[in-house]
């Protein structure tokens, strides 16, 4: 680490250390006082050990004005996350506990919708996956003059809220319509799973349209097809196997999207893991922040997930972009 | 919500559309087909049943009289309001994503910041909705911690000058994902401007204000406008957030729909709608606007 960026870091932990030290004479919190003392000692070192490198020249120190945008930024991103996590411990009066979360993960209707959550989004990015691969592979080796209109398409939902979407769901295949969707559960799922599919249409699309770029689709199918594989054959087992860490990566970001989802599948009448959380958001006082706190960590999660997966990407370049 | 959308220019397409019919296998109908048949049937369809729904009465007969019915108070008080948090939280979340952008770009920061940004700003900007709500409930609602830190330190009540339950509130909140969403759009535009013109422009003898105020903003000056229209929409349609903040208490066009949908508030199936023509309109003009200012901001970042 270069010689600023220690002395920064140590700032920060100071800055953080003295916020906690604030937290404590307000609440005498004893876990407190080990975490202000690890991370003001931390702070400290750091900044010691940055103070004693030899400061090289042509090494960038960052101008002021980009510390303060940057350490403004870090405040109001960082504050609501430690504020939330603070409120989700403190429902005992008693002091600090994880109680919120054992009441929350204890919740059978917790268990329930979120595994149901879960499993919509496996089956929406199963149907997205199977709907986007083939159409970019297509649109890549065989109609490129058709790509403006395919990919203003996949940009649709964007431009159309979710809420106007449901709309027109519940308008479209309701019970008196030719394709009556709603009128039974299994109906309403498929309807709740193509939802999710719209919703992360964009970001599969771009995903896969990106991992089909970085692999010489042309070259591949030829091959392919010199040896006698027919178009299934091809696209399941040539060019899915070399798109896969792409596929992944829009796997992840359509399960972080949909996890929390609220609108739509609370106009469903679904029992998803997002109407679970307003519903406890609108009974109850700590548990929305422990189930913020674990919404967080599964957003986080998936895009950790995808920041790995990039690394493994294959690198093999096209052979004409 | 909306994410870092990179879409390609629409360019004009040339000859005639229908040329992939010609010689045409069935391998290549079955790729396409059943992308085509979701778009139609679970995009295009719904969304424009929506708008024609808008203009049919109670018997199926053409009318305008759904949407004249949008005059009333309640609702364009509603359409005021969304309008004024859209535009506030997208004026605000692209300016200070902005100068955050240009702070780990062009501010000489070691290299780990900008990537450590970026990778938070995609995390951020996906953590809407629900959750979002309850975190800053958690921060500036009226047991939240910034509050009672204040009010303990300072003696300072905050909750009697701020309600998070108000405009500026809602708009505090949304900030939260059009900030890293600005970032993460603007970040690339930024890249494009090359060292060499902030050369060129010293050799000449520009100051640094100089160099921004006709080199640097001119440049970025399409791909800013293109964003914050689409930030403005992006806001414009967000609903959980807003629901779980307040409830219904606060009167914006998607949670009037939301209520119209559960529970015909609104006494009248055809004015629904209309209201979701109205925020079609809204979020379709945001959007158009974005696209085509983005077609021709890729021209001078090539």
């Amino acid at each position: 680490m270069s010689r600023t960026g220690l002395i920064a870091t140590g700032i920060a932990c100071a800055i953080f250390a003295l916020m906690l030290l604030a937290l404590y004479l307000y609440n005498h919190q004893g876990i407190l006082v080990i975490l202000v003392a690890a991370i003001g000692i931390a702070g400290l070192a750091l900044i010691v050990i940055g103070l004693m490198k030899q400061k090289v020249d042509g090494e960038p120190t960052g101008k002021i004005w980009s510390w303060l945008a940057f350490a403004l930024g870090v405040l109001y991103f960082l504050l609501p996350l430690l504020a939330t996590f603070e409120f989700s411990v403190k429902i005992r009066r008693e002091g600090y506990t994880f109680d919120a979360y054992s009441l929350v993960f204890a919740d059978g209707r917790f268990q329930a919708s979120f595994v149901y959550s879960l499993v919509i989004g496996v089956a929406a990015i199963v149907v997205g996956i199977l709907l986007v691969v083939p159409a970019a592979y297509y649109v890549r080796l065989r109609a490129p003059h058709l790509r403006p209109i395919i990919e203003f398409v996949t940009l649709l939902p964007l431009i159309i809220p979710p809420i106007i979407l449901v709309f027109g769901y519940i308008r479209m295949y309701n019970s008196s319509s030719i394709l009556p969707l709603t009128n039974s559960n299994l109906g309403t799922d498929a309807l709740l799973t193509l939802a999710y599919v719209a919703l992360a249409l964009p970001y599969m699309y771009r995903a896969v349209d990106t991992g089909l770029r970085t692999i010489d689709v042309q070259t591949l199918t030829e091959a392919a097809t010199i040896m006698g594989a027919n178009q299934v054959t091809i696209l399941a087992r040539v060019i899915f196997p070399n798109i896969i860490v792409a596929v992944l990566s829009g796997a992840f970001l359509t399960l972080a999207i949909v996890v929390g989802e609220f609108t739509i599948a609370s106009l469903l009448n679904r029992q998803v893991f997002g109407v679970y959380m307003q519903n406890v958001g609108a009974n109850r006082a700590f548990e929305p922040a422990a189930l913020a706190v674990v919404s967080f960590v599964i957003t986080w999660g998936a895009m950790g997930m995808i920041q790995l997966l990039t690394r493994f990407a294959p690198k093999t370049a096209p052979r004409n972009t | 919500m909306a994410g870092p959308a990179s879409a390609g220019p629409a360019a004009p397409i040339s000859g005639n559309p229908f040329r992939f019919l010609s010689g045409l296998r069935l391998g290549d109908l079955l790729a396409i087909a059943p992308f085509i048949l979701f778009a139609i049937l679970f995009l295009l369809v719904p969304t424009i049943g929506l708008v024609v729904g808008a203009f049919l009465d109670g018997d199926g007969k053409f009318t305008l009289k759904n949407i004249l019915d949008l005059g009333t108070p309640q609702i364009i008080n509603s359409f005021w309001i969304s309008i004024r948090v859209s535009g506030a939280s997208a004026i605000l979340g692209a300016l200070i994503g902005l100068v955050i952008a240009l702070a780990i770009i062009r501010g000489k920061l070691p290299a780990g910041i900008r990537n450590s940004v970026m990778t938070f700003s995609g995390v951020a900007s996906n953590f809407a909705g629900i959750p979002l709500a309850f975190a800053f409930l958690s921060t500036l609602g009226r047991l939240g911690l910034v509050t009672i830190i204040l009010k303990w330190a300072f003696g300072f009540d905050l909750s009697r000058s701020f309600n998070i339950l108000s405009f500026w509130g809602l708009t505090i909140t949304y900030l939260y994902f059009q900030i890293p969403l600005m970032i993460l759009i603007i970040a690339p535009a930024i890249d494009g401007l090359k060292k060499e013109w902030n050369e060129a422009a010293a050799t000449l003898g520009a100051t640094p204000w100089q160099f921004w105020r006709y080199v640097g903003i001119p440049v970025l000056w399409p791909n800013l406008l293109g964003t914050l229209s689409l930030l403005f929409a992006n806001a414009f349609g967000a609903i959980a957030t807003a629901y779980a903040l307040t409830g219904s208490s606060l009167n914006i066009v998607p949670i009037l729909l939301y209520a119209q949908i559960r529970g015909d508030v609104l006494h009248n199936p055809g004015l629904g709608a209309a209201l979701a023509l109205g925020m079609i309109v809204i979020t379709a003009l945001a959007n158009v606007v974005y696209l085509v200012i983005r077609t021709r901001a890729e021209r001078w970042l090539k």
